[in-house]
């Protein structure tokens, strides 16, 4: 079974995020492999140990997010490619979900494992996207996956439960943070990594051109801030003003 | 007038309660269709009447019932030869969002994720998005037609306008290379008795709690206020309580008249799902923890105490 697994580059989520001066964020801090798609590498390690095959992280991004494939080959991944252009600075959601699609479609994988959203960009559209470019089905939210044979089935995580749903490979799946704790790279594993594959290509080498963006930012202003209340000790009062609250609210 | 078109999500036969919250935006920006997809779509075309739609364009087959996005966009893209809307409104939760993003990669469109408002401007659509852990708004200027635009769940209030709407039968019959992720089973494992969404009061837990042993204090205190329990992503990442209760960036968005933040810090992930309550009250051992600085109401405390004296308090002062 191959899997592609797609894996983002993000700023620290342990660190706060800062913004640049033109209001974007900044990447220029700590990075790393965003903890969502650490996840799908976990999954997808765990698929191949128990049915065999390869495991290939892509990644679109300058090129230092061959740090972020290194983190994942170093975990056990068989192999990356990165797909970086001064021209996909800024892309939106669908100029990189073209761009990935492309990419993924050369290797012809039975499985493509995406992060349900990205740590920054929080859109969660890459991965429907991802699915429609590449002609394949979308088991989505998964916080479960079990393959057998030709079929794949997940259960996706709904608001009051789950649901469990099945489609035949090639599928591509998102999984959620539950899905599996991701395991530590082994000094073997990281050492292995520095001689495993990540093959670097351009905008150029996919044949996809850049076409126009969604949308163009206008402005950004502060978001409206709660003003912080009355702040109390404990001193025993405590419960008659938080039940004077709760009256004057009316919901007492 | 634009044609506006409301993609009205169902979920097992009812209609989500965001679909109305988008009705409330879109009846202001111009004459609105809405989509209703699967079995109970005639009847919630009755309900999307009442809410400002013009045209319900239905379809009951249970194909959009069954199977993930595809069906549903399938349906999008006949009836948008059609129709050339100039908007398109999703709610930006799970379902919706698959639907909207495989529409918009077929239309090579692109879209506008996770907004909190929209507004005409000049012939065409700006949408309002929150980024930053909600501490910057942008504006962002739709350049396709349609545009797109996916909004968070509580962005707007839903309320009846009056009006009925004309039922139109959508003519797609849904290919079989599109019944492809099948939904074989469904698990409630919730079974809230005030759903937390709709809750006038939700006390959320956290990481404060020490374990899942302390949750029934909250559910007591729940009961007595006739609210819902929520929690932050911490505990339910710990499998203390399940993710149907979590609230926050990945979880539900709530804005209940009175939220009660027990044991939970209040990062950015989490404030973004619950700053819209009307009032906030935190209870935390930290008077630093960033939660203080957003409460109307701070208490400086431990929780384990507080809680159960609160709710004797409510109980006696239900009762006087
Ligand atoms: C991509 C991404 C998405 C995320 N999405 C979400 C989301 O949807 N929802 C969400 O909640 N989080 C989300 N998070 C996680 C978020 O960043 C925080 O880690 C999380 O909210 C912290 O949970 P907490 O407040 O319960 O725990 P902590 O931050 O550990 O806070 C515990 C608090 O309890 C207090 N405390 C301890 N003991 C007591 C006591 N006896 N009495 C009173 N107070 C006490 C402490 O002072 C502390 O402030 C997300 C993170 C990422 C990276
Ligand atoms: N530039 C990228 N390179 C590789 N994968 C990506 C990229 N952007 C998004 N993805 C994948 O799509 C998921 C959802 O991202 P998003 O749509 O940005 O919320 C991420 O967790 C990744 O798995």
């Amino acid at each position: 079974m191959k899997i592609v697994v797609t894996v983002k580059q993000v700023p620290d989520p342990n660190l706060n995020l800062t913004l640049e001066a033109d209001n974007s964020i900044s990447r220029e801090k700590e990075v790393v492999l965003d903890p969502g798609d650490e996840c799908g590498v976990e999954e997808a390690l765990q698929l191949k140990e128990a049915h065999g095959g390869e495991v290939v992280l892509v990644s679109m991004g300058p090129e230092r997010s061959k740090d972020a494939i290194r983190k994942g080959l170093s975990m056990g991944a068989d192999r990356g490619v990165l797909i970086s252009d001064p021209q996909l600075a800024g892309a939106d959601a669908l100029l990189t979900a073209r761009v990935l699609a492309a990419a993924i479609k050369a290797e012809e994988p039975d499985l493509v494992i995406c992060s349900t959203e990205s740590y920054d960009g929080s859109t969660g559209m890459v991965p429907p996207m991802l699915a429609e470019l590449l002609g394949l089905p979308q088991l989505t939210f998964a916080k479960k996956v079990e393959v057998n044979g030709s079929s794949v089935k997940v259960n996706r995580q709904t608001s009051d439960g789950y649901q469990v749903v099945e489609a035949s490979t090639p599928a591509l799946i998102t999984v959620t943070a539950g899905i599996a704790e991701p395991r530590y790279a082994s000094l073997k594993g990281i050492m292995a990594a520095r001689s495993k594959e990540i093959k670097q290509i351009g905008l150029g080498d996919l044949g996809v051109d850049k076409g126009q963006a969604a949308e163009t930012i206008e402005g950004v202003v502060d978001a409206e801030a709660r003003k912080a209340g009355a702040v109390i000790e404990d001193d025993g009062t405590a419960v008659d003003r938080i039940v004077q609250v709760l009256a004057e609210a009316k919901v007492l | 007038m634009a044609n506006v078109w409301v993609y009205a999500e169902l979920s097992q036969g009812q209609l989500t309660s965001t679909s109305l919250e988008l009705m409330t935006k879109a009846r202001e920006l111009g004459d609105v269709a809405a989509i209703a997809l699967g079995s109970g779509a005639k009847n919630a075309a009755a309900t999307l009447g009442k809410h400002g739609a013009k045209v319900v364009h239905v379809n009951e087959d249970a194909a959009f019932d069954e199977y993930i996005a595809e069906p549903a966009t399938d349906a999008l893209m006949s009836l948008h030869e059609k129709e050339k809307p100039d908007l398109i409104l999703f709610s930006f939760t799970p379902d919706s969002r698959e639907v909207a993003g495989r529409l918009a990669a077929r239309l090579g469109a692109g879209l506008i994720s996770n907004a909190s408002d929209v507004v005409a401007q000049g012939g065409g659509f700006v949408a309002k998005v929150p980024y930053f852990g909600g501490s910057k708004l942008a504006s962002m200027k739709a350049n396709n037609k349609p545009a797109i635009v996916l909004v968070r769940p509580k962005s707007f209030e839903a309320s009846e306008s009056g009006g009925t709407a004309e039922v139109k039968q959508l003519d797609v019959s849904v290919a079989d290379q599109s019944k492809r992720a099948r939904i074989t089973e469904r698990v409630a494992e919730a079974s809230e008795k005030v759903k937390l969404e709709e809750a006038k009061v939700v006390i959320s837990g956290g990481r404060g709690l020490g374990g899942p042993q302390n949750f029934p204090m909250l559910e007591d205190l729940a009961n007595a206020l006739g609210g819902a329990v929520g929690a932050s992503r911490a505990v339910v990442d710990a499998g203390w309580v399940p993710y149907s209760m979590q609230v926050g960036q990945t979880g539900k968005s709530v804005r209940p008249g009175v939220y009660i933040a027990v044991g939970i810090s209040g990062a950015m992930q989490h404030t973004v799902g619950m700053k819209a309550s009307k009032i906030i009250i935190a209870i935390n051992k930290d008077a630093e923890a960033p939660i203080m600085k957003m409460a109307d109401l701070g208490v400086v405390g431990d929780a384990m105490k507080i809680v159960p004296a609160l709710t004797a308090a409510v109980k006696a002062k239900k009762k006087g």
